[in-house]
């Protein structure tokens, strides 16, 4: 294995030197937005000028708490730089009430346009066509997917699914509505395969089963119907079942990108497999945008490797700042990797996933 | 330790997923079981017509030859198990060890699945009404009296969602590959032993281990199983069998509520029966359905539960290995304490006493498994709570109730045995469709004879018998074949 001792430390100082920028931005007053900079006002110190790296964000800054993201109006978060421009409305999550919100102008083409880089033009064509089965709507993925895909040279198909209608038909105990929702969506989508050439598809797993379930009971298969590279993000992939995934739908044939992500971090790329990894999927963050830390949910201290703790992320661009947030996941730490010279999260699933039954859905 | 694997279709496939199987004494890893995800099954069920065109190759009448050889290599051979070998000895020890049954009681469950297997030529026979097999082989033919007939298949492969804490209901599905019938098995997680084990013997007996699948797992499995497969067997409670209710391909086999019966005519002599009932209640650790759970009479039931109390009362816990250990361990941790509490909650009702006070305590905790040792208890109602109530380990509440009122308050009864010669009484029982096994006479409810269907028959469930109309020529063509 190579030495992995002088790219980790460059990956880190140039986390250090990111995380000193992006909060001088977010807490100077000719830079800076209403929110961090009323924050700074209460909290009684500088951090534009305390931070002096990443480390000092995560022993002086709390928790970002998710309230925020509902309770403000959006324009508490728009950076002096950005005012006055129209910004994206992106939601999170949200099956009942009001649902996290983040704006954003560019990040997230900035997120898609880096994460192109690393797909093998053989598994995800360039100048063809992609199609997406999935949560469209309010998020911000529907505009990265087609980012993603008009960067590479292709156009994309889109067909939606709503997790919020799905996790409330699962919470109230109707099954059968919940797979008729879930008929139609494949539907709609093997419809698509049928008649129009695609060669990537993003999906959830449970939906990525169902359309090849779909497609092999009408005598085809994935592969087939052209499909050559598949996104899969949303929902926990076990060894087991990403080996299920790979083995058996994918047939070994068709590139596997699985993908970790969502509105307030951007994408994690994933470590690709080795026979090592035994199906094992590991996350790397695209810092220094992002960074996640693997922690005791009690203590906060990052676990040893290895360990099950709590995913928290730190987001790091100019258009929005949110330090030590905890997901609702839990994952297990992973050492940094030549590619990905920094940590990874591995095997992620919601958190608590082991003491109590999480509504996941189809999403 | 072992390794066990996913079997699909009789192919092993090492999962990356497993479940510990541990001893519920020491703590030891017994074996580690690959774990299926529901996606496996659902595209292994598109080759399900495989499993029975694989068997419908071999004569109904060779496959139970086979079963013979296999019972015989079941009781008595050392087999291959995952990444070792089995012996008779260590199945039991390892049952033993996981499910909580003394070892003497596994041994004793091998030898019903091997008196099973070894008759399966008249327990078939029963279970067909005497049909000849080429009959079911082919789908259709003349019976002896000349009426055509037909018996389609409704599935080519039964699904079962097996328990972990009974190791005798595995009876069930021996008469299945017989049939012509392929399996998938989804075993209980402390019990991967009887599966695993019946699947060796029957190949290596010379069943096409393409007929087999066992797919072990969590709860969504068991739930794919039933989704998937077209007729399937499953083990649960109360509830299960409510949601269940009138789902035609699915066999519910629920808790049993199994009740000893005692006429107006023949209750002045009890003392009788007082072995008879005893080994109702106490046999094979009062842990199957078909134990007793409730003595019914119209008086003297304060002195039948105080001699029930004094018969099986005084019980104590043995260690598993002890041939005369006669409970089994809660495995499950919290299980037998949350039991205790519903029980104890139920003797605060006026009219409920519990009869087994005086013997000691019940609930015995130990490190890693719990006891509750058997508890008699007297309800002078059947409106009581009490009165109708079933538990995995020798419980039985012993109840007053008028005998004309009998049949209506007993509620369902997978075996009652009604001691009586009362024949008009006897006429009401026979009638009475809330009892399914019924005995009238001195019968233990424990006692079964194994040419009697259990909770319906499993031909019926699998095959239909349906018209079949073609020229008497072709008829006679393909059935003088």
């Amino acid at each position: 294995m190579a030495d992995l001792t002088q790219p980790i430390q460059e990956a880190r100082a140039a986390l250090d030197a990111h995380a000193v920028e992006i909060v001088k931005w977010h807490f100077s007053p000719e830079t800076g937005c209403p929110f961090w900079l009323d924050w700074a006002k209460e909290a009684g110190w500088n951090p534009a000028e305390e931070i002096k790296c990443f480390d000092d964000i995560i022993a002086k800054f709390p928790h970002f708490q998710d309230e925020w993201l509902r309770d403000k109006q959006p324009e508490v978060w728009v950076p002096q730089e950005f005012k006055g421009q129209p910004f994206n409305i992106f939601e999170t999550g949200g099956t009942t009430g009001m649902p996290k919100q983040r704006i954003g102008w560019n990040d997230y083409k900035v997120d898609y346009s880096e994460f192109s880089d690393s797909l093998d033009d053989k598994e995800f064509p360039r100048d063809h066509y992609w199609l997406m089965v999935g949560p469209t709507g309010p998020r911000r993925l529907r505009l990265s997917i087609e980012h993603l895909a008009n960067v590479r040279g292709c156009s994309c198909y889109f067909v939606d699914l709503d997790p919020r209608w799905v996790k409330r038909l699962i919470a109230d105990k109707q099954f059968d509505q919940a797979k008729a929702y879930m008929e139609h969506v494949v539907d709609q989508a093997t419809t698509i395969m049928k008649h129009r050439e695609v060669s990537a598809l993003f999906t959830t797993p449970k939906l990525l089963e169902s359309i090849a379930e779909r497609l092999e009971d009408e005598g085809s298969s994935l592969y087939e119907a052209g499909i050559r590279g598949v996104f899969c993000g949303g929902t926990t992939m076990d060894p087991q079942y990403t080996r299920f995934l790979v083995e058996e739908l994918l047939e070994n044939k068709i590139g596997f990108k699985p993908t970790y992500g969502n509105t307030l971090m951007g994408l994690a790329k994933h470590k690709p497999f080795t026979p090592e990894d035994k199906f094992s999927i590991t996350y790397h963050a695209p810092q220094p945008r992002a960074a996640l830390r693997v922690v005791n949910p009690d203590t906060d201290d990052l676990v040893e490797y290895e360990e099950w703790g709590r995913v928290e992320l730190t987001t790091l661009t100019k258009e929005f700042f949110m330090p030590r947030f905890l997901e609702r996941d839990e994952a297990i730490r992973r050492p940094p990797i030549e590619l990905y010279p920094w940590d990874g999260v591995a095997e992620v699933r919601p958190f608590g996933a082991m003491q109590k039954k999480i509504v996941e859905g189809v999403y | 330790m072992l390794n066990i694997p996913v079997l699909r279709w009789g192919e092993p496939y090492e999962s990356l997923e497993t479940d510990e199987v541990i001893h519920h004494r020491t703590g030891e890893v017994l074996a580690k079981v690959g774990q299926a995800n529901p996606g496996l099954l659902a595209r292994d069920m598109r080759k399900a017509n495989r499993a029975r065109e694989a068997l419908r190759e071999i004569p109904i009448k060779d496959l139970i030859e086979i079963m013979k050889k296999a019972g015989d290599l079941y009781l008595n051979a050392t087999l291959p198990l995952g990444d070792g070998e089995q012996s008779p000895d260590d199945f039991a020890r390892q049952q033993s060890a996981s499910t909580g049954l003394p070892e003497h009681m596994c041994k004793f469950n091998m030898e019903k699945n091997h008196f099973v297997l070894n008759n399966m030529d008249q327990i078939f026979d029963a279970l067909t009404r005497g049909l000849d097999l080429e009959i079911l082989e082919r789908g259709f033919g003349v019976e002896e009296r000349g009426v055509p007939v037909s018996y389609q298949a409704q599935s080519p492969v039964l699904g079962m969602v097996l328990p972990s804490n009974s190791p005798g209901v595995h009876t069930l599905w021996m008469p299945v590959i017989p049939m012509q019938i392929g399996l998938v098995l989804k075993p209980g997680p402390q019990e991967p032993w009887t599966p695993y084990r019946m699947f060796a013997a029957f190949t290596e007996a010379g069943v096409p281990k393409e007929a087999i699948g066992i797919y072990p797992g969590g709860g969504d499995m068991g739930a794919e199983t039933v989704s998937r497969c077209g007729r399937v067997m499953i083990f649960g409670s109360t509830q299960t069998v409510k949601n269940y209710s009138g789902n035609e391909q699915v066999q519910v086999h629920g808790p049993g509520y199994s009740k000893i019966l005692l006429g107006d005519d023949i209750v002045d002599q009890w003392e009788d029966y007082l072995d008879l009932m005893a080994d109702s209640i106490f046999k094979n650790s009062g842990r199957g359905c078909i134990n007793c759970s409730g003595v019914w009479a119209s008086r003297h039931t304060e002195e039948i539960a105080e001699a029930l109390a004094e018969r099986v009362g005084p019980y104590e816990v043995k260690d598993p290995t002890d041939p005369e250990a006669g409970l089994a361990a809660f495995t499950v941790p919290g299980q037998a304490e949350a039991i205790w509490g519903m029980i104890e909650e139920g003797c605060q009702e006026n009219g409920t006493t519990h009869v087994t006070e005086k013997h000691g305590a019940r609930l015995e905790q130990l490190e890693r498994c719990d006891y509750i040792r058997p508890t008699i208890l007297h309800c002078d109602s059947p409106n009581l709570k009490m009165a109708n109530t079933e538990y995995m380990f020798p419980f039985t509440t012993v109840v007053k109730c008028p005998q004309e009122q009998m049949i209506e308050k007993i509620g369902g009864t997978l075996v009652a045995s009604a001691i009586t010669h009362d024949e008009a009484w006897a006429a009401q029982l026979t009638d009475a469709t809330n009892i399914d096994r019924l005995n009238i006479g001195a019968i233990p409810t424990i006692a079964l004879n194994w040419l009697q269907p259990h909770e319906g028959s499993i031909v019926d469930f699998l095959f239909r018998a349906r018209a079949y109309q073609t020229p008497d020529e072709r008829l006679q063509r393909h059935c003088s074949r």
